[in-house]
C-alpha cells in the first residue's frame, strides 16, 4: 500500500524524513486493524512442501551417494584429495600415523619450526612469543587438540590459497570478472558460517574434509578480495611507466603489480588465515577434530573451566599466527631499508644456524618419546579451568538477580513491542513498509533488492520465524551500535583506552562464542534477550573499532577548528567528530548487523528460537533437515537484504 | 652497530649452549619411540570405529565399551563425535561402526535398516529409557501435586517468564530429540507457553540454577542422564501411553513411551562377526551403572577411559560376560 | 603589439623530414566515443555540449602538429586542457579515437601489439609526474627494467644502468630504494630509466611539477645539459609558461582539447594568437623572450640613422644597454637591410613589460 503510493509521493519530493514517518504511520494504523491475519506462522514441528521436498532430495542423495556419477567422479573425488591432504598434515603433527603411537613432528619440533619460521618471515620479537605461544599450548594440556586444529587450518588455508589468489589476480586484472565475483563473494561472506554446515555434510559427509571444504569455502572470499584490491591499487604511474616500456602484460604483473600488491596480499592471507581458524572451531560441530570440539564437548556437562581452556588456547593460537602474518607483512618493508651489510649477515647466520637447530629439534621430537608427547606432568590447563569456573561460579551467584532484572526490562520495552509489530503483522504490508524503507533511506536497487529478499522468504515457508529472528537483529544492532558509538568515540578520542581496550576487543572476537553461552544461559537464562547478549558480545567489538577509526580520522584541523571556535567536548563530538565520521558509522551498522546476524544459529541454543533453533534442530533431525536449511537460506537472505540496504544507506549518506 | 655485535654475542651464547645441551641430551636421551611399546591384549580385532553422540549417558556406554574393546580384545578403537543422524549416514559410507545407545528413532531404522539395508540392530543396552517434563526436587517436594498434569494449570502463573508472556514456560528443545510437546500442550488445554531452549545446555544449566536458587521451572528431559546423579528431577504424570496414541502427531496427547535403548551397528560390521561385534551384541547394563560411569566423567571431570577404567576394575565380572567366547 | 607580418609566419610545419607527425589526432573519452570525430555536427560542439549530448568527453579534439629531430617541443596547457593524455596517445598508452600518428614514416596507429612493444621499447621513453618508479625495487634494478623486460643480459644491462645512472648523477645511490630518495633523486632515476633503452625520443609528463621549486629549476637545467649531450628529441609536457619558454624550441598551447597557438616562445610572447593566450603570456618578463625585432619600429624621417647596428634576432634584454647608452635609435639590420630602429622608448616600454 505505502510502496504504491510511494511514486506519486515522490514527485511533489517532500523531505524523506516526512515520508518515512508518513509510510510507519501508515503501517501502523493498517497493523492495528489487520492484526494476526496473513501472519504465515508455522508450528515448531510442521513443515511446508519445500521443506519435505529438501528431505526427499536429502535422502536421494544419500541413497545415491555411492551410484550418482556427480558423486563417484566429483563430490567423492574431492573429498577424498582434501582428506588425504588433511590427513597427511594431521600425520605429521596432530595424530599418530605412520605405524607410530606418535605424531611425525612431536612437540619440540612444531614449537622449534614455528619460532624458526617466524624468525625467517619476520624477527626474533616475533619469533619468541610465538614459540612461547606454542609451548603455552602445549603446558595448557592441549597439544594434540591444539594441532589438530592447527592441521584443519593449515590445510585449508593452503587449498584456499591455491584457487583464491589466483581468482583474486584475475578479479584484479579483469573488471568484469570483478563484477561477477564481488556478489558472489558478498554472499559468501553474509551466509552465517553454520549454514554451510549442513549442506556440506549432505555432499562431503562429516569429518574433517568437510570441516576443512566448509573451512575453505568461509576462508577464501578474504584472500580474493584483498588480492584484487591489491593489484587494483597498484600505483598507476608505475604500471603506466612499465607499459610505456613495452612490458606485456604478464611481465607487468610478475614484475609491478604483484610486488607491489604484495603487502596487501599478505594482509588477506592473514584474513583468510583467521577466517579458517575461527571455522575449524565451529566445524567442530561435524566432528572437526581440535580445540573447538574440546569447547562443545565440555558444555555437554557444563564445564566452563574447561571450555574456557580451550578457548583460550584458540585465542592464543590466533594470536600468534596473527602477529607472525602480520610482522612478515611489514617486514618487507623494514628489512630491504636496513642495507647495513653487517646485520644481513647475522641474519644470515642466524638462519643458518637456527635451520640446523631446528632440523635436531624436529629430529629429537621424531625419535624420543619426551620431545613427541608433551610432558604432561607440568600442566597449567586445571589451573587455568579452575579459575574460570571460580569466577564464573561468582558471576553466576552474585550477578544472576541484578541479570535477571535487566533481562525482563529489556524484554519487555524492547523485544516483546517489536516482536509482536513484525510477526504480528500481514506478511504483505509488512514487506511493503521494508520495501517502501528501503527505497525512503536506501535506493531504488535497494527496494528492489529487498522486495527479492521479502518473496523468497515467504517462500521459505518461515516468514514469522525470520520476522522474530529479524526483531531480535534489530534490538541487538541497535544496543551493538550504542556501544560502538559510545565505547568507540571514548576510543577514537583518547589514544590510551584504545591501547587498553582494542587487544581485550580483539581476544573477545577469537574466543569461540560457545565459551561464554553457559555463563549467559546461567546469567539469564534460556531466553532471546541472552541471544541478544552473545550477539552483542560478538558484534560489538567490531562496530567500536570501526566507529574508533572513524573517529580518529576526522580531519584534526576541522576538530582544531571547532575547539579554536570554543566548542565544549560535548559539542565537539556530537556537531564534528560524529557528523564527520558517518560514514563510519554507517558502516559500522552494516558490520554490527553481519555480525550479529552471523550469531543467530548460536543464539538457537540458547533459546532465541525462531530460525535459529530451526537451524539447530534441522542439523540434528532428520524431519527437520529441510526445514533447518530452508531456515539456513532465510538468515543469508536477511542478511543480503540488510547488508544491501545499510550499504545503499551508507553511499546515501556520503 | 654496537647493539647488532651484542644482540649478536648473545644469540651465538644461546646457540652454544643449546647445542651443548642437545647434544647432552642426546646421550641420555631418554626413551625412545617405538621402544615403549605398550600395545596390550591380542587377538585379531583391527578398527572398531564407535560413534560418539553428544550426550553423556551415551559417551558412558561408549567409553567403556572403547577401554574393553581396546584392553580386552586389542582393538584399535576411533572414537567419532556425531550427531545420530550423520552417525547413521557413516554405517553406509562405512564410517562408523555401531551406536551404542539409541533413543527409538524408527524413522532412521526404517531408513537405514529396512531401506538402505546398512544397518542392523544389535540388542538391548538394558538401559530404559524415558522422555518427558521434568520439575526439580524443592518444587516436587513443596508443592506434591504439581507432578500431576491435572494439576499444571493451577501452576501455571508459577512459570512464567519474559520469554511465555502471560502464560507458564514449559522449557523444551534440546534440538536432538523429537518432542510433541507443542501438541500436547494444545490438546490437554494447559495455559502454557513452549520455550525452545535450544540445547541440552539451556535445559542443564536451568533445571541446575532452580534447585539451587529454589526458583521454579518446567521442562522437557530424559533419563538416564548424568544431571540425575546431582538433582533426583522429578517426572510430571502425563497421561499414559497407550500403543499408537502418538500416531497423528497433531493429536497427541499421551506421554511420551518407554524407550529400551538398544545398539545398532553397521551391517557390514555385523556380518564380519569379528570380537569388538561380539563384545557389542553382548554388551548390556543398567540404568545405575550408566549413571554412574556418567556421573565419573560429568561431575568428577574424568576423561572417559579413566570412568571406564575405574568402573570395569570394580565390576569385572559384569565384563566377563560381555567377551566373545574364543577370547 | 603588431609585429610585422611577414616575420611573425606560422612555425607548425618544419622544414626538415620530421620525427613525429601527427594529424587530426582525437581522444574522446565515453559511450560510442569513435562517432564524435566524424560528425561535423558533434566535433564541433563544445566539450560541455558534447558532454550534456552524449555523455562524451572530448580530451583532444583535432590537434596537428610536427616534431622535428633533436626538437624540443613542449606542450603547454592547464590542468584539463588535454596535453597529458595528448602525449599518451603518442605511444597509444591510450589509444587514440581518430587522427594519424607517423614515427619516422611509419604509422603508429597501425603497429600491431607486437610492433607497438618493440617501439615502446626502443623507441620512446617516458618520463612521469610522479616518476612511476618501482618501489620494491633498487634504483639499478629501477633503471634496468625496461632492459630487463627487453631480455638484455643481466651483465649488460648493469653496465648500462650504471652508464645512464653516472650520466643523470645518481652515482652512489644505485643501492638504495626510491622512498630513501628525494623527490628530485626520483625523478634522476626516472629520467635514467628512460635514458636507458637509448631511445629516439624522449616524452616527459610534467617531471617536474611535483617538485619544490629550487629542485625544478635544478632538474630544468639537467634537461638542457642532456639535451645537449645526447641530442634527443624530447616532447615536453608542463603547465608552468616559463619552464616551456626555457626548454622549448617550440611551444603547442592547448586549452580544452583544442590547439590555441604553436610556435617559438618569442611568438606567443610577441604575438599571441587570442586573448587567452595573451592572459597568460602577461607576466612573462617580455624583454628576456622577446628579440629586437619585436619591438623595433619603421625609421622615420627625423631618425637620426647612424646609430649602433643589432641583428633582428638580439634578445631586447642583451640589447637595453647598448640602446640606452647611444643617443640616437638603434638600427635592426637583417644582411645589410635595415628593417627598423629601436630607440630609448621602445626599450623601456619592453622593459617595463608593457605594450
Amino acid at each position: 500500500m505505502t510502496a504504491l503510493a510511494l511514486p506519486r509521493v515522490l514527485a511533489r519530493r517532500p523531505s524523506r524524513g516526512v515520508l518515512l514517518i508518513a509510510a510507519l504511520a501508515a503501517f501502523l494504523v493498517l497493523w492495528v486493524v489487520l492484526r494476526g491475519l496473513h501472519t504465515l506462522s508455522l508450528g515448531a514441528s510442521q513443515l511446508t512442501p519445500l521443506h519435505h521436498a529438501v528431505n526427499d532430495f536429502n535422502d536421494a542423495l544419500g541413497a545415491g551417494r555411492n551410484t550418482n556419477p556427480l558423486f563417484l567422479y566429483f563430490f567423492n573425488e574431492i573429498r577424498l584429495v582434501v582428506d588425504e591432504f588433511v590427513t597427511f598434515v594431521q600425520a605429521v603433527i596432530a595424530q599418530p600415523a605412520f605405524g607410530r603411537p606418535v605424531p611425525l613432528i612431536g612437540w619440540l619440533g612444531v614449537v622449534a619450526i614455528v619460532g624458526y619460521v617466524s624468525y625467517a618471515v619476520a624477527n626474533w620479537r616475533v619469533a619468541l612469543p610465538a614459540a612461547a605461544g606454542f609451548a603455552f599450548l602445549g603446558l595448557q594440556g592441549l597439544w594434540q587438540e591444539s594441532m589438530d586444529t592447527l592441521a584443519l587450518t593449515l590445510s585449508a588455508v593452503v587449498i584456499a590459497l591455491l584457487f583464491s589468489l589466483p581468482l583474486g589476480i584475475w578479479a584484479g586484472l579483469s573488471d568484469r570478472f570483478n563484477r561477477l565475483i564481488t556478489p558472489v563473494l558478498d554472499f559468501m561472506q553474509t551466509m552465517p558460517t553454520f549454514v554451510y554446515l549442513a549442506p556440506l555434510t549432505l555432499i562431503f559427509l562429516i569429518g574433517p574434509a568437510s570441516a576443512t571444504i566448509a573451512t575453505i569455502v568461509y576462508a577464501a572470499p578474504p584472500a580474493i578480495r584483498f588480492t584484487a584490491h591489491g593489484i587494483r591499487s597498484a600505483p598507476h604511474d608505475t604500471v603506466e611507466a612499465s607499459e610505456s616500456l613495452g612490458a606485456t602484460r604478464r611481465q607487468t604483473l610478475v614484475k609491478v603489480l604483484l610486488p607491489a600488491a604484495k603487502r596487501t596480499i599478505v594482509l588477506g592471507i592473514n584474513q583468510t588465515i583467521m577466517a579458517a581458524l575461527s571455522m575449524v572451531t565451529i566445524a567442530a560441530l561435524i566432528d572437526a577434530p581440535g580445540l573447538g570440539k574440546t569447547v562443545v564437548k565440555a558444555l555437554q556437562t557444563l564445564d566452563v573451566g574447561t571450555a574456557f581452556n580451550a578457548g583460550l588456547a584458540i585465542v592464543v593460537m590466533a594470536i600468534v599466527l596473527d602477529r607472525v602474518t602480520t610482522a612478515a607483512g611489514a617486514r618487507a618493508e623494514r628489512a630491504r631499508l636496513d642495507t647495513r651489510p653487517t646485520s644481513t649477515l647475522v641474519r644470515r647466520v642466524v638462519l643458518i644456524v637456527g635451520g640446523a637447530l631446528t632440523l635436531v629439534a624436529v629430529w629429537f621430537s621424531t625419535t624420543y618419546l619426551w620431545a613427541a608427547e608433551f610432558p604432561p606432568d607440568v600442566s597449567v590447563g586445571p589451573a587455568i579451568a579452575q579459575a574460570a569456573t571460580t569466577v564464573t561460579d561468582w558471576v553466576q551467584t552474585n550477578l544472576s538477580p541484578v541479570t535477571g532484572g535487566i533481562k525482563d526490562v529489556v524484554t519487555l520495552v524492547l523485544i516483546d513491542p517489536l516482536q509482536m509489530l513484525l510477526t504480528e503483522s500481514p506478511w504483505w504490508l509488512l514487506a511493503a513498509l521494508v520495501v517502501a524503507v528501503s527505497a525512503l533511506i536506501g535506493s531504488a536497487r535497494a527496494a528492489l533488492v529487498s522486495a527479492a529478499c521479502l518473496l523468497l522468504l515467504v517462500g521459505t515457508g518461515l516468514w514469522a520465524d525470520a520476522m522474530a529472528t529479524l526483531a531480535s537483529t534489530i534490538v541487538a544492532t541497535a544496543i551493538v551500535m550504542a556501544l560502538g558509538v559510545v565505547v568507540g568515540v571514548w576510543m577514537g578520542r583518547n589514544q590510551m583506552v584504545d591501547r587498553v581496550l582494542r587487544p581485550g576487543l580483539d581476544a573477545g572476537q577469537t574466543m569461540p562464542a560457545f565459551v561464554y553461552l553457559v555463563p549467559f544461559l546461567a546469567l539469564f537464562g534460556a531466553s532471546r534477550f541472552t541471544a541478544i547478549v552473545a550477539a552483542v558480545v560478538f558484534a560489538a567489538p567490531v562496530a567500536i573499532k570501526v566507529v574508533a577509526d572513524g573517529i580518529r580520522s576526522v580531519s584534526p584541523t576541522t576538530v582544531e577548528a571547532a575547539t579554536a571556535a570554543g566548542s565544549s567536548t560535548w559539542q565537539l563530538i556530537t556537531k564534528v567528530q560524529l557528523p564527520m565520521a558517518r560514514h563510519a558509522l554507517t558502516l559500522a551498522t552494516n558490520q554490527g548487523l553481519i555480525y550479529v546476524l552471523s550469531m543467530v544459529v548460536v543464539g538457537g541454543l540458547v533459546g532465541a528460537g525462531a530460525l535459529g533453533y530451526d537451524v539447530v534442530a534441522g542439523f540434528s533431525q532428520a524431519q527437520l533437515y529441510g526445514k533447518g536449511l530452508a531456515a539456513g537460506v532465510a538468515i543469508v537472505l536477511l542478511g543480503v537484504m540488510l547488508d544491501r540496504l545499510t550499504q545503499a544507506a551508507a553511499r546515501r549518506s556520503q | 652497530m654496537t647493539r647488532d655485535k651484542w644482540v649478536r654475542a648473545v644469540r651465538q651464547k644461546v646457540w652454544i649452549s643449546a647445542v651443548a645441551a642437545a647434544l647432552a641430551l642426546s646421550g641420555c636421551g631418554g626413551a625412545k619411540i617405538g621402544e615403549t611399546s605398550s600395545q596390550g591384549g591380542s587377538g585379531n580385532c583391527g578398527e572398531f570405529k564407535i560413534a560418539i553422540n553428544p550426550w553423556v549417558g551415551y559417551e558412558a556406554n561408549a567409553a567403556v565399551l572403547a577401554y574393553v574393546a581396546e584392553k580386552e580384545l586389542g582393538c584399535k578403537v576411533t572414537k567419532k563425535d556425531l550427531k545420530e543422524e550423520v552417525a547413521w549416514q557413516g554405517f553406509g559410507t562405512g564410517e562408523v561402526d555401531a551406536v551404542v545407545e539409541n533413543w527409538g528413532h524408527d524413522d532412521l531404522k526404517k531408513k537405514y535398516i529396512d531401506e538402505q539395508k546398512t544397518a542392523v540392530s544389535a540388542g538391548s543396552t538394558g538401559v530404559q529409557g524415558q522422555i518427558g517434563w521434568y520439575v526439580p526436587p524443592w518444587l516436587a517436594k513443596e508443592h506434591p501435586d504439581i507432578t500431576d498434569w491435572n494439576n499444571l494449570n493451577k501452576y501455571a502463573d508459577l512459570f512464567k517468564t519474559s520469554e511465555s508472556g502471560d502464560k507458564g514456560q514449559l522449557l523444551d528443545g534440546d534440538p536432538s530429540f523429537v518432542t510433541n510437546d507443542e501438541s500436547l500442550v494444545k490438546n490437554l488445554n494447559l495455559n502454557y507457553k513452549v520455550v525452545y531452549g535450544g540445547s541440552e545446555t539451556a535445559l542443564i544449566q536451568a533445571f541446575r540454577q532452580a534447585e539451587q536458587n529454589k526458583t521454579p521451572v518446567i521442562g522437557y528431559f530424559y533419563s538416564p542422564q548424568w544431571l540425575f546423579a546431582e538433582i533426583e528431577l522429578v517426572k510430571v504424570k502425563l497421561p499414559p501411553y497407550t500403543a499408537g496414541c502418538d500416531a497423528d502427531p497433531e493429536k497427541i496427547a499421551c506421554d511420551y513411551p518407554d524407550y529400551d535403548l538398544d545398539k545398532i551397528v553397521a551391517k557390514k560390521f555385523a556380518d564380519a562377526n569379528g570380537p569388538a561385534f561380539q563384545l557389542v551384541k553382548n554388551f548390556q547394563w543398567t540404568n545405575d551403572d550408566q549413571n554412574l560411569v556418567a556421573k565419573y566423567i560429568a561431575e568428577e571431570k574424568m576423561s572417559p577411559d579413566a570412568a571406564a577404567k575405574k568402573w570395569v576394575d570394580a565390576n569385572a565380572d559384569k565384563v566377563k560376560a560381555w567377551l566373545p567366547a574364543t577370547s | 603589439m603588431a609585429a610585422p607580418p611577414e616575420l611573425a609566419e606560422p612555425t607548425t610545419t618544419v622544414k626538415t623530414e620530421p620525427v613525429i607527425s601527427v594529424r587530426r589526432l582525437w581522444k574522446v573519452f565515453g559511450p560510442k566515443a569513435e562517432r564524435v570525430p566524424g560528425s561535423p555536427e558533434l566535433s564541433a560542439l563544445s566539450r560541455r555540449e558534447l558532454m550534456d549530448k552524449t555523455g562524451c568527453t572530448a580530451a583532444v579534439r583535432g590537434i596537428d602538429f610536427d616534431i622535428a629531430p633533436g626538437e624540443v617541443f613542449v606542450v603547454m596547457g592547464l590542468s584539463g586542457s588535454g596535453k597529458s593524455t595528448l602525449v599518451r596517445c603518442l605511444t597509444r598508452l591510450i589509444e587514440p579515437t581518430a587522427g594519424e600518428m607517423v614515427f619516422e614514416g611509419e604509422d603508429i596507429l597501425a603497429a600491431d601489439p607486437r610492433r607497438l612493444r618493440e617501439l615502446r621499447r626502443s623507441k620512446f621513453s617516458m618520463v612521469f609526474q610522479h616518476f612511476g618508479l618501482l618501489p620494491h625495487r633498487r634504483v639499478i634494478d629501477n633503471v634496468c627494467y625496461g632492459l630487463e623486460i627487453r631480455g638484455v643480459r643481466k651483465a649488460d644491462r648493469l653496465e648500462r644502468a650504471q652508464e645512464v645512472i653516472d650520466l643523470v648523477g645518481l652515482g652512489g645511490c644505485e643501492r638504495s630504494y626510491p622512498d630513501q630518495l628525494s623527490g628530485g633523486m626520483q625523478q634522476r632515476v626516472g629520467l635514467a630509466r628512460a635514458l636507458a633503452g637509448d631511445p629516439d625520443v624522449l616524452l616527459f609528463d610534467e617531471p617536474f611539477s611535483a617538485l619544490d621549486p629550487l629542485i625544478r629549476r635544478d632538474m630544468q637545467n639537467e634537461v638542457i645539459r642532456l639535451h645537449r649531450e645526447v641530442g634527443k628529441t624530447m616532447v615536453f609536457i608542463t603547465h608552468d609558461l616559463s619552464e616551456a619558454l626555457k626548454l622549448g624550441d617550440r611551444i603547442l598551447i592547448m586549452r580544452d582539447g583544442k590547439a590555441v597557438q604553436s610556435g617559438t616562445g618569442e611568438e606567443l610572447v610577441g604575438a599571441p594568437a587570442d586573448d587567452y593566450v595573451r592572459d597568460f603570456v602577461r607576466d612573462v618578463p617580455r624583454a628576456d623572450v622577446l628579440t629586437l625585432k619585436w619591438i623595433m619600429r619603421p625609421a622615420r624621417p627625423d631618425d637620426v640613422l647612424d646609430g649602433p647596428e643589432f641583428g633582428p634576432h638580439v634578445v631586447v634584454r642583451e640589447a637595453v644597454r647598448a640602446v640606452l647608452a647611444a643617443d640616437r635609435p638603434v638600427k635592426v639590420v637583417r644582411d645589410g637591410e635595415l628593417l627598423g630602429v629601436v630607440g630609448h622608448e621602445e626599450i623601456l616600454a619592453s622593459v617595463a613589460g608593457e605594450g
